[in-house]
């Protein structure tokens, strides 16, 4: 469920970067503040095992078809929130590099739904309450089950808030949460389990590495309630931002998206939503100052006040021309450097 | 968790391609990486139903492809093996959007089909654009261009430790998948028991490797600190290719060129 | 000059869950010393290593580096004159690429940067590994990513060499390599392996560990041709000397074999190993003449002729010695 790039408008991306990025430095600080050196290789390779632990298929009960795991909560428990967070975000990092899964605008988005969740609110708010002292198989059996589930419908959550704050899809709100939340459930549930499975190995196999985790401050520094508030509060200050923002400019901003279900023809009046939205964000982000342009063109072209660009088939056919012309120039300049490396190597 | 699909893990290939020498390779990586950034950020501003503003902006995976001599097929794999869930979403806007908007040739072309032609264009720019810088920028180059731009050291630490384990972990579980599937006949052995314990094995050995790298980093000095001597150069060629395709990118976003320059042909 | 010393005196060590590593071990290398160090499986060789820059702190007993007892306060200085190439490569080459990993001990030595970029060089140089410096290490083969490891710790200019197990699943031709390295440094060296041979080339001196404690101590040519104490320690005579023990009964007496009863018994090896493959040779040309390939046959001819050949030569050789 990695957000991806081509479903996000960039207000979306920039407002989730900006959490994470804030998360990121509260992290660093937390860690700088208060380490035992040892995590520091922890980190990378537990990192490093997640993707090893990816390239081990299985069969998912009852489909016959093969999954891999996800392993955020996993980081989480076995090196506390921060670290594990820093970690998650590592991993998500070269996924989104190497894997291409995502994006590096989304990296933001994906961030935010599978390292917050289980490093900021099932962690300390569900795992750690339900672990307490007690180590014993069942209760961190359920505890993970529990944690892994909640982190896991979270995120999945807010892919749809997401998606649905960028406009890309047509997806409506209640459709879309009714089938993440179902998929993810299961998803959780496996996931859970296993991520139960793995932790309980380590504990009869190695159990001073659960422990440490468990007793070391530096390892998993206590989580105060107070500093998780302050958390959910940011984090809540920067979700409910930007859905008042989005509200704002368009009122009517998730049941539009329901209403496109049942077919109503109120869709130019929504789309001048969208626009006023992108017309807002431009003015705030000042990157593009000029966004308005090609409506502006686009509008005299079509009857009435459509947003997308005039469709008379005679700029369109000016428009594959000129794009093939771009296209080609580049290939002959691209091709010109290329020959430029040839001879470099030679020399 | 998620599906599962070797071809989604073969990051050698990228790896080794970003260790070449070619005019896109030796540019300096905070330049590549800024102009992506400001690439991938146009590319998603545009509005929903655009497709023809966007086409252009193929010029630069395909300026990045030739110039940096990347093997077109082996970006094309890894964006088919992420589509999935993008073409999934997509799907349904020409589903929910039916509304006529466009006539090529008479043929009737609703809303949801251009939105939807635009979502997979852009999904293609944006992955194969991030594809394409890490096929021509090593990793620790990235890294490094990280750093310049004010990301916490301790942060640029585990992108290093978790790029330099990530190969030697894919290569200890590709022997224990081997293991496993030598012993195990048909299905059995990848039920989600012996993955458990499969995994935990993994997770313990790891930890363990995780001692013996901090008891040889101590051996070096270590101090709780990563220090970093690399530094690259920003040259005269970078600022110019930086100003030149961004600015490039910018009147593209801004004026429908391809428009004006097939107008003129016409 | 004092750096160069090492002394144990009667170090005990128990790990946090009831195993007791090491029982009383001591000795004292000086300057210039090459000492190997032999002993099966679990005897304490590593646990000896890890004490020997203070990662491991003794139960009890002292470990006196250069002038120093080693405690928490003369660590980062024993760190320093104390350099350790650990058993596997993968371990300790952690940076991403060959350069930032050789820099990485030198840096953490507070030298300034131009210095340490004279060290990396120097110590790539030396290793033979100059041209794998951009490189990332898991684009390494074993042997080189060996190399680089000891690249990296030279590069800190360390009194004393450490090595856990050097040539580990080195292929023939780089354990090769590696013992020429080896015997280039000057610097005073104990290395740990199952490797006699390679203890034999470049140690003078060898002490075995059995159980925590030292079994002996002693001149490298004694200690390991002494089968007797070997066997007791789970080890057995240098591949070297138990092909000519073999071949060799009657005249052997065990001890010093010169340079030139080396290659004579190598050309009797070679040739054994020439006349074995000139069967082979002649088997496959039959084989070949059944499948009336002619061409094949006539090449693997020729080859056996010339092996023949070659036989002559490495007898020839044999009785100018």
């Amino acid at each position: 469920m990695h957000m991806a790039d081509a479903l996000l408008s960039p207000a979306v991306g920039a407002t989730l970067w900006t959490g994470t990025l804030g998360a990121i430095a509260y992290c660093t600080r937390k860690l700088r503040n208060n380490i035992d050196e040892k995590i520091i290789p922890l980190m990378g390779i537990l990192g490093a095992f997640i993707f090893a632990a990816q390239m081990i298929n299985f069969t998912i009960p009852g489909t016959g078809s093969s999954g891999h795991i996800g392993g955020g909560m996993l980081l989480a428990i076995l090196l506390g929130p921060y670290a594990g967070f820093i970690t998650i975000a590592s991993v998500l990092i070269i996924q989104s590099l190497f894997f291409a899964d995502g994006g590096i605008l989304a990296l933001g988005c994906n961030i935010w739904n599978l390292g917050i969740y289980p490093c900021f609110i099932a962690y300390p708010l569900i795992f750690k309450l339900l672990v307490k002292e007690d180590l014993s198989k069942s209760r961190i059996t359920l505890a993970s089950v529990m944690s892994v589930v909640t982190a896991l419908q979270l995120g999945a959550f807010s892919v749809v808030v997401e998606t649905l704050l960028s406009g890309r899809s047509e997806l409506p709100f209640g459709a879309f949460t009714a089938m993440m939340l179902p998929i993810h459930l299961a998803i959780g549930l496996v996931e859970g389990f296993i991520t139960a499975g793995v932790v309980n190995y380590v504990r009869s196999a190695r159990p001073e590495i659960i422990k440490s985790t468990f007793d070391s401050k530096p390892l998993a520094p206590a989580v105060s309630i107070r500093k998780v508030v302050l958390t959910l509060g940011i984090a809540a200050l920067i979700t409910g931002g930007s859905l008042s923002w989005f509200a704002s400019t368009h009122p009517d901003g998730l049941e539009w998206s329901v209403e496109k279900v049942h077919g109503s023809p109120e869709l130019s009046s929504s789309e001048t939503g969208i626009t006023a939205m992108f017309e807002k964000i431009q003015t705030m982000t000042a990157l593009l100052p000029d966004y308005g342009f090609r409506q502006e063109e686009g509008a005299e072209g079509t009857a009435g006040a459509k947003s997308w660009p005039a469709v008379n088939s005679g700029t369109s056919i000016s428009g594959v021309i000129g794009s093939l012309m771009v296209l080609g120039t580049v290939l002959l300049i691209g091709l010109f450097i290329r020959s430029g490396n040839r001879s470099r190597a030679k020399g | 968790m998620s599906a599962f699909n070797p071809e989604y893990f073969n990051i050698g290939h990228l790896d080794t391609l970003s260790y070449r020498h070619t005019f896109v390779h030796d540019l300096n990586p905070v330049i590549k990486l800024i102009v992506t950034l400001v690439f991938i950020l146009l590319v998603v501003s545009f509005p929903k139903y655009e497709i023809q503003g966007i086409v252009p902006f193929f010029m630069f995976p395909l300026f990045m492809i030739i110039a940096g001599e990347i093997p077109a097929g082996v970006i094309f794999k890894k964006l088919l093996v992420v589509s999935p869930f993008v073409l999934f979403i997509g799907i349904f806007n020409p589903m929910l959007d039916k509304e006529i908007i466009y006539r090529v040739f008479g043929v009737p072309v609703s809303g949801g089909w251009i939105s939807y032609g635009s979502l997979i264009i852009r999904f293609i720019l944006t992955v194969s654009s991030a594809l394409l810088l890490i096929a021509t920028t090593s990793f620790p180059g990235i890294c490094l261009a990280l750093e310049k731009l004010r990301v916490p050291k301790i942060f640029i630490v585990q992108l290093l430790f978790l790029y330099r384990y990530t190969f030697v972990l894919a290569e200890e579980v590709m022997k224990i998948i081997k293991a496993r599937n030598m012993r195990s006949f048909g299905k059995k052995g990848k039920d989600i028991k012996s993955f458990i314990s499969i995994t935990g094995v993994l997770l313990v050995r790891s930890i363990e490797r995780s001692e013996r790298i901090y008891q040889a980093i101590c051996s070096r000095g270590f101090d709780g600190q990563i220090r970093l001597l690399k530094d690259f150069r920003l040259r005269g060629t970078d600022i110019l290719f930086a100003l030149v395709t961004i600015s490039i990118f910018i009147i593209f976003r801004k004026y429908a060129i391809a428009d004006m320059l097939g107008g003129l042909l016409i | 000059m004092s750096h160069h010393i090492i002394d144990f005196n009667n170090v005990h060590y128990t790990y946090p869950d009831g195993t007791e590593a090491l029982k009383g071990i001591s000795f004292r290398i000086t300057h210039g010393e090459s000492v190997g160090v032999v002993g099966a499986n679990g005897a304490g060789k590593s646990t000896m290593i890890s004490h020997m820059n203070g990662y491991l702190m003794p139960s009890s007993g002292t470990i006196t580096i250069g002038d120093s007892k080693l405690d928490k306060t003369t660590l980062h200085e024993a760190r320093r004159s104390v350099g350790i190439v650990f058993q596997n490569p993968d371990d300790q080459l952690f940076m991403p690429t060959v350069f930032d990993d050789v820099a990485f001990g030198p840096l953490n030595l507070g030298l300034p940067k131009d210095k340490v970029i004279e060290r990396v060089n120097e110590a790539l140089t030396t290793t033979g590994c100059f041209h794998l410096k951009d490189k990332p290490p898991h684009h390494l083969s074993l042997g080189q990513k060996r190399a680089v490891t000891i690249a990296g710790v030279i590069a800190m200019h360390p009194d004393i060499l450490v090595m856990d197990e050097p040539a580990s699943n080195l292929d023939p031709g780089s354990r090769r390599n590696l013992i020429d390295l080896l015997l280039q440094f000057r610097h005073s060296k104990i290395i740990a392996s199952h490797d006699l041979d390679l203890i034999l080339d470049v140690c003078d001196r060898c002490i075995v560990i059995g159980d925590g404690r030292i079994r002996a101590d002693g001149p490298a040519r004694e200690i390991l041709l002494n089968e007797e104490l070997l066997r007791e320690n789970n080890l057995e005579l240098p591949l070297s000397f138990q092909k000519r023990e073999h071949k060799n009964k009657l005249n052997s007496t065990g001890g010093n074999m010169t340079e030139l009863e080396k290659l004579k018994h190598l050309l009797k090896h070679w040739m054994e190993h020439n006349e074995a493959h000139m069967k082979t040779y002649t088997e496959w040309a039959e084989k070949a003449d059944g499948l009336d390939r002619k061409d094949i046959s006539d090449i693997l001819r020729q080859i056996v002729e010339d092996s023949n050949k070659l036989n002559g030569l490495f007898r020839k050789a044999e009785e100018i010695i």
